[in-house]
C-alpha cells in the first residue's frame, strides 16, 4: 500500500456530529478557503482545478478543469449542477458525504460557480434520500443566512444561488442529461449528444453536472494548490479516492484510500480479507456496470488509467475469441466507474449474480432506444433462465450476441452499462454457466 | 371534486416558481408539487394531477407522464410507512432476499402490497451498500439487517412509523 499517505481530504469530518451545523463547519476552517477563492480571477481557479488532476467521480474520470473550461465565454447565463443522484449498486458514497459534510459540498461548489460565473445553481438529489435531504437543506438555510449565499456573496457582489432539486425515483436521473430533463420538471429520459451540456444544457444554458465528491474536493485544491492535489494521486489522476466496498468481505465500508491502492491490498488490509476465511471468486471494481476481475487480477492499481489499460486485466470478449471492440480496435479491459467494489467469495452463484445486475438494467431502461429497451429485457429473461437451472444450449451465445448489439448503440450509456457487464462475466465465468446449462439439461 | 392546496403548500410552491424564475416557465416546480401533493392527499389522483396542472399552467397529460415515470408517486392509496427493502447485488449477497421473504411474513403482505399501514416495496440500491443488507423507511435506514430481527423492527415501526411525506 502506498504509505504515510492517510491524508483525509473529503472524509476528514465523518462521525463529527458538531461539523454539520455551520458553526462546527467554521471551527475546523470551513469556508475559509471560500473567501480566497472570491477574491481570485474565475479563470484562475479554473486553471488551478485543471493542474489539480481532479477526475470526476460519478463514473466516467473525465477531468474536471477540463470540462470547466468548455463554457463558451461570456456566456448570459451558466448552471452548475450537482449530480447526487447516486444510485448506481455497489456505490453508498456520496450519501455519507453529504450527511456527514453538507457545508463541504456547499463551500466548493459556490467556489465552482465562481470559477463558472453560474448565478443559479442546483443539487439534484436523489428522491428516496431523505434523510439526506434534510441536513442538506438545513446546511442551505444556514448558508444563505450567513451570507456565503444569496444575491450578494460576502458582500462581492456576486450573486450565487443554490437550490436543492429532489427527485422522485429513476435511476436513469443520474444520467447527467436525463437530469436535466427532471431538473426542468420532464421525465427523466436522456438527450441525444451533441450539444453536450457544457454548451447546452439546463434551461438551453451552457451548464456544467459535477458529481458530489468531485465538488467536495474543490476547497482543498484552492486551499493547498493544484499540484499538491496532482501530487498526492498518481499518473494523470489527482487526490485521492473513495471506494465503498460490500459484499463478502469481514469489514464492509466507505473508505477514503490513497489513489494506487491495489484491490488485493484493500480487501485484505482494509477490510479484514474475504469473510468466513474463503476465497475471492469475483471483484466488481467500479459499480455493477463494470466489467468483474478474477482473482488472477486483482493486484492492479485502482486507478482510472491502469484499470482501462493493465494488461494483467484480460480484455472482455462477447464470445469466445471475440473481442469487443471499444472503437478503433481498443480493448475493453473494466474501469475505475463510481467507486463501488463489490467482493463475490468462491461460494457465489455467478449466474445468479449476473441476473440480478441485468435485472436492474432491464427495470432501469427508460425505454427511449430499441437496443436497450428490448435488449436488456432479453438479457434478463435469458439470464434469469440459466439462474434457475433451467438454461439452454446457445443461450450463452445469444447472452453475449444481445449484448454485443446493446453495445455502442444507444443514445444514453445505460446501454453499455448493461452490456458490459453480461460480455464481462460471460468472458471471465464462461465454463461456470455452461457447467449450470449442462446440469439443466 | 376539484381540490385545492393547504396554504403551506401553496407558499411553498409560490417561492419554488420565484426561485425557478430563470428558466421562464413554472415546469421545473411540477417534482416538487407532486411530492406537496402526495403528501396532502396521500397518492396522486387524477384530482391532484389536475390541481398540479392548474397551480403551474402546465397540460394535464404533461403532469401525468411526470408523475407516472418516477417510482415514489404513486396513484393508488398506500400505508402510512414505505418500506423499501433493497435486493439488489450486495444486499442480494449477504441474504437480502431473505430479510424480504422475512418482511412478508411479519407484514403479512406480498412485495409491491399495501395495508393501510404498510407499503412494502423490493426496492435498487439505495446506497447503503456497506451495510447490506439494508431497507429505508422515510428519513431512517435499516442496516445490516437479519430476517431475526425483522419483527422487532416492525414493531419499532409501528410506534414510530416514519412516513416519507415528513420530509416534503
Ligand atoms: C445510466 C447512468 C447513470 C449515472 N448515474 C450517476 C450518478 O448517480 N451520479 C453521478 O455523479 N454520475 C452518474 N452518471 C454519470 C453522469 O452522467 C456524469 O458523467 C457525471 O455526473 C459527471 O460528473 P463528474 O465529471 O464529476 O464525474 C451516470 C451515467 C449514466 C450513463
Ligand atoms: S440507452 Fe436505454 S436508458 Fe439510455 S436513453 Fe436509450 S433506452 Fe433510455
Ligand atoms: S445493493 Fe443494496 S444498498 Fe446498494
Amino acid at each position: 500500500m502506498p504509505t504515510g499517505r492517510d491524508t483525509k481530504i473529503v472524509t476528514a469530518r465523518f462521525g463529527n456530529e458538531d461539523a454539520k451545523t455551520l458553526a462546527g463547519y467554521e471551527k475546523t476552517g470551513g469556508y475559509q478557503t471560500l473567501r480566497k477563492a472570491l477574491a481570485m480571477r474565475p479563470q484562475d481557479i479554473t486553471a488551478e482545478v485543471k493542474a489539480s488532476n481532479l477526475r470526476g467521480r460519478g463514473g466516467a474520470g473525465f477531468s474536471t478543469g477540463v470540462k470547466w473550461g468548455f463554457v463558451p465565454a461570456g456566456a448570459a447565463e451558466v448552471h452548475l449542477v450537482c449530480n447526487a443522484d447516486e444510485s448506481e449498486p455497489g456505490t453508498c458514497k456520496d450519501r455519507e458525504l453529504m450527511y456527514w459534510d453538507p457545508h463541504l459540498l456547499i463551500e466548493g461548489m459556490v467556489i465552482a460557480a465562481h470559477a463558472l460565473h453560474s448565478r443559479h445553481n442546483f443539487i439534484y438529489i436523489r428522491g428516496e434520500m431523505m434523510r439526506e435531504y434534510v441536513v442538506l437543506q438545513k446546511a442551505v438555510d444556514e448558508a444563505y443566512a450567513r451570507g456565503y449565499l444569496g444575491k450578494n456573496v460576502l458582500g462581492t457582489g456576486s450573486q450565487i444561488e443554490l437550490t436543492v432539486h429532489r427527485g422522485a425515483g429513476a435511476y436513469i436521473c443520474g444520467e447527467e442529461t436525463a437530469l436535466l430533463n427532471s431538473l426542468e420538471g420532464l421525465r427523466g429520459l436522456p438527450r441525444l449528444k451533441p450539444p453536450f451540456p457544457a454548451v447546452k444544457g439546463l434551461f438551453g444554458n451552457p451548464t456544467i453536472v459535477n458529481n458530489v465528491e468531485t465538488l467536495m474536493n474543490v476547497p482543498a485544491i484552492i486551499d493547498k494548490g493544484g499540484a499538491w492535489f496532482a501530487e498526492l494521486g498518481m499518473g494523470r489522476s489527482g487526490g485521492t479516492r473513495i471506494v465503498c466496498v460490500s459484499g463478502h468481505v469481514e469489514k464492509p465500508g466507505v473508505f477514503e484510500l490513497p489513489i494506487g491502492i491495489t484491490f488485493t491490498e484493500l480487501i485484505d488490509e482494509v477490510c479484514g480479507g474475504v469473510w468466513k476465511g474463503r476465497k475471492v471468486k469475483a471483484v466488481i471494481p467500479g459499480g455493477v456496470s463494470m466489467p468483474p476481475l478474477d482473482p488472477s487480477e486483482l493486484d492492479v492499481p485502482i486507478e482510472f488509467d491502469a484499470l482501462q489499460t493493465d494488461e494483467r486485466i484480460k480484455p472482455v470478449q462477447y464470445l469466445p475469441g471475440k473481442q469487443f471492440d471499444l472503437g478503433g480496435g481498443k480493448p475493453l479491459r473494466t474501469m475505475a466507474g463510481s467507486g463501488g467494489v463489490v467482493v463475490m467469495d468462491d461460494q457465489t452463484d455467478i449466474p445468479k449474480a449476473l441476473w440480478r445486475i441485468l435485472k436492474f438494467f432491464a427495470h432501469e431502461s427508460c425505454g427511449q432506444c430499441t437496443p436497450c429497451r428490448e435488449g436488456t429485457g432479453w438479457m434478463e429473461k435469458v439470464s434469469r433462465r440459466i439462474a434457475d437451472g433451467n438454461g439452454k444450449p446457445g443461450d450463452l451465445e445469444l447472452l453475449g450476441t444481445i449484448a454485443h448489439g446493446i453495445a455502442g448503440n444507444t443514445i444514453c450509456a445505460l446501454g453499455d452499462a448493461a452490456a458490459w457487464p453480461a460480455m464481462g462475466f460471460l468472458t471471465k465465468y464462461w465454463s461456470e454457466f455452461e457447467a449450470k446449462i449442462r446440469r439443466a439439461a | 371534486m376539484s381540490l385545492e392546496f393547504s396554504a403551506d403548500a401553496q407558499k411553498k410552491i409560490a417561492a419554488l416558481c420565484e426561485r425557478y424564475q430563470v428558466s421562464g416557465s413554472k415546469q421545473p416546480v411540477v417534482l416538487a408539487a407532486l411530492h406537496l401533493a402526495q403528501k396532502q392527499f396521500g397518492h396522486l389522483s387524477d384530482d391532484a394531477l389536475r390541481l398540479v396542472a392548474r397551480t403551474l399552467e402546465l397540460p394535464y397529460a404533461q403532469v401525468y407522464g411526470v408523475a407516472t415515470f418516477y417510482t415514489m408517486f404513486r396513484r393508488e392509496p398506500g400505508g402510512v410507512t414505505t418500506i423499501r427493502m433493497c435486493t439488489n447485488i450486495s444486499c442480494m449477497l449477504r441474504g437480502g432476499y431473505e430479510v424480504l421473504a422475512a418482511f412478508e411474513t411479519k407484514l403479512g403482505l406480498a412485495k409491491g402490497m399495501s395495508n393501510s399501514q404498510f407499503t412494502l416495496v423490493e426496492e435498487e440500491c439505495i446506497a447503503a451498500c456497506a451495510n447490506a443488507p439494508c431497507a429505508l423507511v422515510g428519513t431512517k435506514y435499516l442496516l445490516d439487517i437479519t430476517p431475526e430481527q425483522v419483527p422487532g423492527l416492525v414493531e419499532e415501526l409501528i410506534r414510530d412509523p416514519h412516513p416519507e411525506s415528513e420530509v416534503v
